[in-house]
């Protein structure tokens, strides 16, 4: 490894890294490559931090390569464009979420499901095709390919809309590929965090009538005044779990941490699927007996597509969905994601990239 | 619970019960009802023995009412019809799986999915309209209502018929409902019992390519010679699980002891599916991971909707499916679920009960 990250490649960057599993950031000088011809280069305003950013920061999947610069929900201005590049021009309000390149040629890639594709690289702590490192968006700039760059709608407020291209991507997909979108049916939201907060929204813009799951009863209140869920079951009280048995035709489980299945999967109908999107680190408990007497699944769902990732920004500009969100400076970043870890946030932080002193 | 099953209903019954949780059958003399207006009555000929048979007659599930006569894959020839039913004849060859009644008014039973009703009524130990408890089909008549009766088609082997009334339409709904069922797709079917091997039948004749999933090595020549799969993993040898990542579109498991699911999850492509119809009695371990890295399902189904059983008799009559069988007297039945639990039967018991189980008078 000759090259330093500040001098692999010809522009110069700086951002926020974690240096090892205590996950504590700090600033970090590197460097970005020259725009390439397929290449948007962009100046980031605005970073959503996602639960995922916390995980990898403190290496708790295990597959962390410090020093790492999180960040997967990215808003900014383009600045240059590589002479292939039609879609955009400078000045153009756009956003990356977690994926930068994929292979184009397999099975997934074909279908625009670039998020399952084997071969795929994620936005930061990946290995891109030059063999460098990749780095997110808690920095001032990125240079990325652009079949990866999404357009900004008009109408969104750049740091609410960040995270729509992580959280929002993430609930809008298995949404539409489970068919959770039958105006009147019955959506349960478990977890009422980042994920799950704009599931509510997006499940009531499809028409469908959502109670949230959560185990914290204090959340209740805005769950349905401010946020527009038609219910809130508190599921540690068995009584109200019993009552509400067999009312939901679908789930989307947002929660990280290792629960078992079986409560939520009794809250389905006969022909019920649950989807999980949350990725914890142990194996989920599953009784089958819950799955095989009424026909229930199980399903998961990573992300999106590129494809399905601009139409759900559309989506969520045409119905004014947006992310609930605290705005940090970068400096405050390490108070932000211990707060996070906590779920001391209503619902996402949004660094302002370009109103933060980076050095 | 006043009267005897001897007295309870006008018609003498005759049948092999077990009386206690040590399981062992014997013959039995109870009673059925006179035919109701929209009853079938019909004569016994056979009998599948079902892996549930074993599992409820040692109360392993803890529901079982004593004295218990099993068997819900039964066939036979229509006696008497009442004078509502319009789908049976008198000498029509017929045949009734797990259900013998449902509640009608739910909305699984509104779409024919009578087997997923809250208030189902099996075949055999539970309580019938009437509050009398169902006897099944080791015994020599059957009285059911018509609408939970399927028709055996004409040229049908009635024997190798019954065990497709339960085995059979417990295969053959996943395989349709989860859209499995795609001719050039790839299924994998994990254990080769009674489930397994009409699920490879009913997956072969709907042009799907096969790989059967087993512990045991020397189930393979089988498999593929005598039932038609195209390929055998065995699932202990870690390369051949190796080598057959990604490949399947899904998967029928019917195994019912605890199993990991992971290595199966693995086997599938992206947005594959597993499916299972075994219900092992401790919960299985998920790992989520697998799950989203592949938008992958893994889903139960249990039975089917008598709609649907009609038509996999149908289906199974049109390509010549017939489970494949080793034919039992009566007598023989203690023997038979002895070794049923070793496994040792190639694939489904089935008893003939017209020509042996007689009441000794």
């Amino acid at each position: 490894m000759a090259k330093s990250p500040e001098t692999e490649h010809p522009q110069k960057a700086i951002g926020w890294a974690a240096r090892d599993n205590t996950g504590t950031f700090s600033p970090f000088h590197f460097s970005r490559r020259e725009t390439g011809a397929d290449d948007v280069t962009i100046k980031i305003l605005f970073c959503g931090i996602c639960h995922s950013d916390l995980h990898c920061a403190r290496n708790e999947w295990g597959v962390t390569n410090y020093p790492i610069v999180p960040g997967h929900e990215i808003v900014g201005t383009v600045t240059k464009v590589g002479n292939n590049v039609s879609k955009f021009k400078e000045g153009d309000k756009v956003g990356v979420g977690v994926l930068v390149a994929s292979c184009q040629k397999c099975e997934s890639c074909q279908q625009g499901l670039e998020n399952y594709c084997p071969n795929m690289i994620l936005t930061y702590n990946s290995i891109d095709r030059d063999g460098t490192k990749t780095y997110g968006g808690y920095s001032d700039l990125i240079v990325v390919d652009q079949h990866y760059v999404l357009r900004f709608p008009d109408n969104m407020p750049l740091d609410a809309g960040a995270p729509l291209l992580c959280a929002g991507i993430t609930v809008y997909s298995p949404m539409k590929y489970y068919g959770m979108t039958e105006p009147g049916k019955h959506l349960g939201v478990a977890g009422l965090g980042g994920l799950g907060h704009v599931a509510v929204k997006i499940g009531k813009a499809f028409g469908l009538k959502v109670t949230v799951i959560s185990t914290s009863p204090k959340k209740e209140s805005e769950a349905i005044s401010k946020l527009g869920a038609d219910a809130f079951l508190v599921s540690s009280d068995p009584a109200k779990v019993k009552a509400a048995m067999g009312t939901m035709d679908y789930i989307i489980d947002t929660v990280s941490a290792v629960h078992s299945l079986a409560p939520l999967l009794g809250l389905l109908k006969v022909n019920g699927k649950l989807v999980t999107v949350g990725l914890p680190e142990k194996p989920l408990e599953v009784p089958i007996f819950a799955l095989v007497g009424a026909r229930r699944l199980v399903g998961g769902s990573n992300i999106g597509g590129m494809k399905e990732t601009q139409e759900m920004l559309d989506f969520c500009a045409k119905h004014n969905i947006a992310a609930d969100i605290e705005l940090v400076r970068m400096d405050q970043i390490n108070t932000a994601i211990e707060r996070l870890a906590k779920s001391d946030v209503k619902y996402r932080f949004v660094i302002d990239v370009g109103n933060s002193k980076l050095q | 619970m006043g009267q005897a099953p001897e007295q309870e209903h006008p018609k003498n019954a005759f049948g092999w019960a077990a009386k206690d949780t040590s399981g062992v059958l014997s013959p039995f003399h109870f009673s059925r009802r006179a035919t109701g207006e929209k009853d079938v009555t019909f004569k016994v000929t056979h009998c599948g023995i079902c892996h549930s048979d074993l599992h409820m007659i040692k109360n392993e599930w803890g529901n079982t009412i004593y004295p218990i006569v099993p068997g819900h894959e039964i066939v036979g020839v229509v006696t008497e019809v009442g004078s509502k039913v319009s789908k049976f004849k008198v000498g029509d060859k017929v045949g009734v799986g797990c259900m013998v009644g449902s509640c009608h008014s739910c909305d699984s039973c509104a779409i024919d999915l009578e087997n997923y009703c809250p208030k189902v009524i099996m075949t055999y130990a539970n309580k019938y309209h009437d509050g009398t408890i169902t006897y099944g089909g080791y015994s020599d008549i059957m009285v059911a209502d018509e609408h939970f009766v399927v028709r055996i088609p004409e040229g049908t082997p009635l024997d190798a018929t019954a065990p497709l009334l339960c085995a059979g339409i417990t295969v053959y709904s996943p395989l349709r409902f989860y859209g499995l069922d795609k001719p050039g797709m790839h299924v994998g079917v994990v254990g080769l019992g009674g489930l397994g091997h009409v699920a490879v039948k009913f997956a072969k004749a709907m042009g799907v390519k096969v790989t059967v999933i087993s512990t045991s090595p020397s189930k393979k020549s089988e498999a593929i010679e005598r039932l038609g799969a195209d390929s055998f993993l065995v699932s202990r040898d870690q390369d051949e699980m190796q080598a057959a990542m990604g490949t399947m579109d899904g998967i029928i498991d019917t195994v019912s002891a605890v199993h990991p699911l992971m290595p199966l999850i693995g086997l599938l492509k992206s947005q594959g599916k597993l499916v299972l119809v075994g219900a092992p009695e401790k919960p299985l371990e998920l790992p989520a991971f697998s799950l989203l890295m592949g938008r992958k399902i893994v889903g139960g189904s249990m039975i089917g909707g008598m709609k649907e059983t009609q038509e996999m008799i149908d289906f199974a009559a049109k390509h010549n499916i017939r489970a494949d069988i080793e034919v039992i007297p009566a007598d023989y039945v203690n023997t038979a679920l002895e070794r049923l639990a070793k496994a040792d039967v190639r694939y489904r018991f089935v008893i003939d009960v017209a020509n042996t189980m007689k009441s000794t008078p």
